[in-house]
């Protein structure tokens, strides 16, 4: 079992109030992605929930019960850290046995399980190394070891791949995926990067300065985002945001049009351009267009065959159903 | 980017100082172990003749040698232990979040700045003295017989002087290393169930066990050569309770003016010195390796 409910929670630092107070439910068995800009206090909701920093208002209740002042060890949680925090002057095993060596429990035991974590990690290997010889990615598994072994109600990992390179962190974002889907045990993760987040989560909650602004799947985040912010924060790349005569003829202060759901077109269309630099990815082309009615240029997403060069005369047409329209307020608009 | 021209201009440019430093060692050497061969005794002036092993027989025969041999290694050692464990609580003390962190570090390391003479003269008049000293008027004031701290236990009076210069010295090394651990590494550890002795145990002490040897290392160079706190406290005394091997090298030599044995004696201790030095690095050198 692994639910998680925060019930009016939240923490400062002296004066400085961080998160203000918010409730959130995670159902049990569920893959949730807190994402949000650098500082926007998603690791430190996470460091409550594992008990590392106490809350300075509100409860946290695990599985039903009050853990606002249970200690992180009695909590039941396993926590993946960024820097993996792996003791380094132990080899592997000892590093995935020490849960179990704290617990308390027989050498026997204590073996088969580090060797059924090993099995399921690909570390049976290294057992004997020192983390130290490892590479980034086999640290990252030798962390998710330690965690496993406790069988945990949940695992919290705190922005996990970060550390990894571009092409590991994609093997390991499946890899974590896939324990997930194996095990069943809730998770919580904390990312900066929203393509993990919409890769990965069953539910993302998107975090700004401490604040909740939406909490969906991923899809719903990126058909119906609740404000600006969110709009501009899922999707890559981001959405364009549109003021002025165009938005007020929608009845809307702000529109908002993702590059995949703008027409590009030489010969017509509703809003002329001019193409500047093109990003070409080889699936798909990103055009930087400056149009004549807005100040800033949109980007515009196109097929990868599609050759415009520098310079070229175009116009884009945005597809009316996918375009957000957004308040004063910068609330959607319905 | 060394290139030939480049390697022979740097080695002339550093030969000056090598050749100083070179020098400066052993031409003094050299004078030792030629003295330890001679009978050399400036208070029977005349010539000094070649007698070959001889100072180092009556050196080593001596009764006061073997005492000093202990009194070395106790002082050596006691003082290890006092500052390694000490210096491990007073680092992990300090390193707490407190009001006035950065007075109450700077206080505690100040007893290093303190001469060895001085220090000694301030502990053995303000603090040891049975009569005027602070820990006579307390035991006084608690009705219990002072302690004639130099007379009584002369060596742990000495061991006591010499920790407490070197504490902070063990204190201030053992502070920078455990502000290096990774506070993750003890946040993992907590959430794994660790308590506060097993983090400290299985974590923290781990990760100071370099810092430890730099310790071990360094004091035990300097504290094989402690002389101003015995010579100022109790010259070596009551007899030759507190007398180490560099002191009796200069009761030989200074004292009973025979510098051909306390030559011989000087000889000695380099070489107990070297020994020491290839032991620790055999032991502990594999430390600083990883």
């Amino acid at each position: 079992m692994g639910q998680i409910t925060l019930n009016k929670v939240s923490k400062s630092f002296g004066e400085l109030e961080v998160i203000p107070p918010l409730d959130l439910e995670i159902k049990d068995g569920e893959f949730v992605v807190f994402v949000g800009p650098s500082g926007c206090g998603k690791s430190t909701l996470l460091r409550l929930i594992a008990g590392l920093e106490d809350v300075s208002g509100g409860e946290i209740l695990i599985d039903g019960k009050d853990a606002t002042d249970i200690p992180p060890a009695k909590r039941g949680l396993a926590m993946v850290f960024q820097s993996y925090a792996l003791y380094p002057h132990m080899s592997v095993r000892k590093n995935i046995a020490f849960p179990l060596r704290m617990a308390g429990l027989d050498k026997a035991h204590q073996d088969k399980k580090v060797e059924e974590a090993a099995r399921v990690l690909n570390l049976a290997d290294y057992l004997e190394r020192k983390p130290g010889q490892l590479s980034g990615g086999q640290r990252q598994r030798v962390a998710i070891g330690r965690a496993i072994v406790r069988e945990p109600a949940a695992f919290l990992f705190d922005e996990p791949l970060s550390n990894l390179d571009a092409a590991l962190r994609v093997g390991m974002r499946l890899e974590i995926s896939e324990l997930h889907k194996r095990l069943t045990t809730t998770m919580i993760y904390v990312t900066h990067d929203q393509v993990e987040a919409m890769t990965m989560a069953d539910k993302i909650v998107v975090l700004r300065a401490g604040n909740i602004e939406q909490v969906g799947s991923p899809l719903e985040l990126y058909r119906t985002p609740r404000n600006l912010f969110v709009a501009g924060f899922i999707g890559s790349p981001k959405m364009n945001f549109v003021s002025g005569p165009e938005a007020q003829k929608r009845d809307a202060t702000t529109i908002g049009i993702r590059p995949e759901h703008t027409r590009v077109s030489t010969d017509t269309g509703d809003w002329p351009g001019v193409v500047g630099v093109s990003e070409h990815l080889g699936s798909d082309t990103f055009f930087h267009v400056k149009c004549d009615a807005f100040e800033e240029p949109l980007t515009v997403r196109a097929g990868g065959e599609v050759d415009l060069k520098y310079g070229d005369k175009v116009f884009l047409t945005p597809d009316s159903a996918h375009l957000h329209r957004f308040d004063r307020e910068g609330l959607r608009l319905p | 980017m060394a290139t030939k021209a480049s390697r022979a201009a740097a080695r002339l440019m550093i030969a000056p100082s090598v050749i100083l430093l070179l020098g400066w060692m052993i031409v003094p050497l050299s004078m030792t172990l030629y003295f330890s061969f001679l009978r050399y005794n400036l208070i029977m002036p005349g010539d000094n003749p070649f007698v070959g092993w001889e100072n180092y027989y009556w050196f080593v025969t001596d009764p006061s040698f073997k005492a000093a041999m202990v009194n070395t290694l106790l002082l050596v050692g006691g003082v290890l232990f006092i500052t390694v464990v000490g210096g491990t609580l007073f680092a992990l003390l300090l390193d707490q979040p407190m009001w006035g962190q950065g007075i109450i570090r700077i206080m505690v390391i100040s007893p290093f700045f303190v001469m060895p003479t001085v220090s000694g003269l301030v502990w053995k008049n303000m603090f040891m003295n049975p009569v005027n000293g602070i820990f006579g008027h307390l035991a006084k004031g608690m009705g219990f017989e002072p302690i004639d701290f130099f007379s009584e236990i002369p060596l742990l009076s000495i061991i006591g002087i010499v920790s407490w210069q070197w504490l902070p010295f063990a204190t201030l090394i053992l502070l920078t290393a455990l502000q290096s651990l990774d506070s993750e590494q003890l946040e993992a550890s907590e959430m794994d169930g660790a308590s506060w002795i097993s983090r400290f145990w299985f974590i923290m002490l781990p990760h100071l066990a370099r810092a430890i040897t730099v310790v071990v290392l360094i004091q035990t160079i300097f504290l094989l050569s402690i002389f101003a706190e015995i010579l100022v406290t109790t010259n070596g005394g009551p007899g030759t309770a507190t007398t180490n091997l560099t002191y009796l090298i200069y009761v030989s030599s200074l004292l009973q003016f025979d510098v051909g044995m306390g030559s011989a004696g000087g000889v000695i201790a380099i070489i107990l010195a070297n020994i020491v030095a290839i032991f620790l690095m055999r032991m502990i050198g594999k430390n600083l390796d990883a």
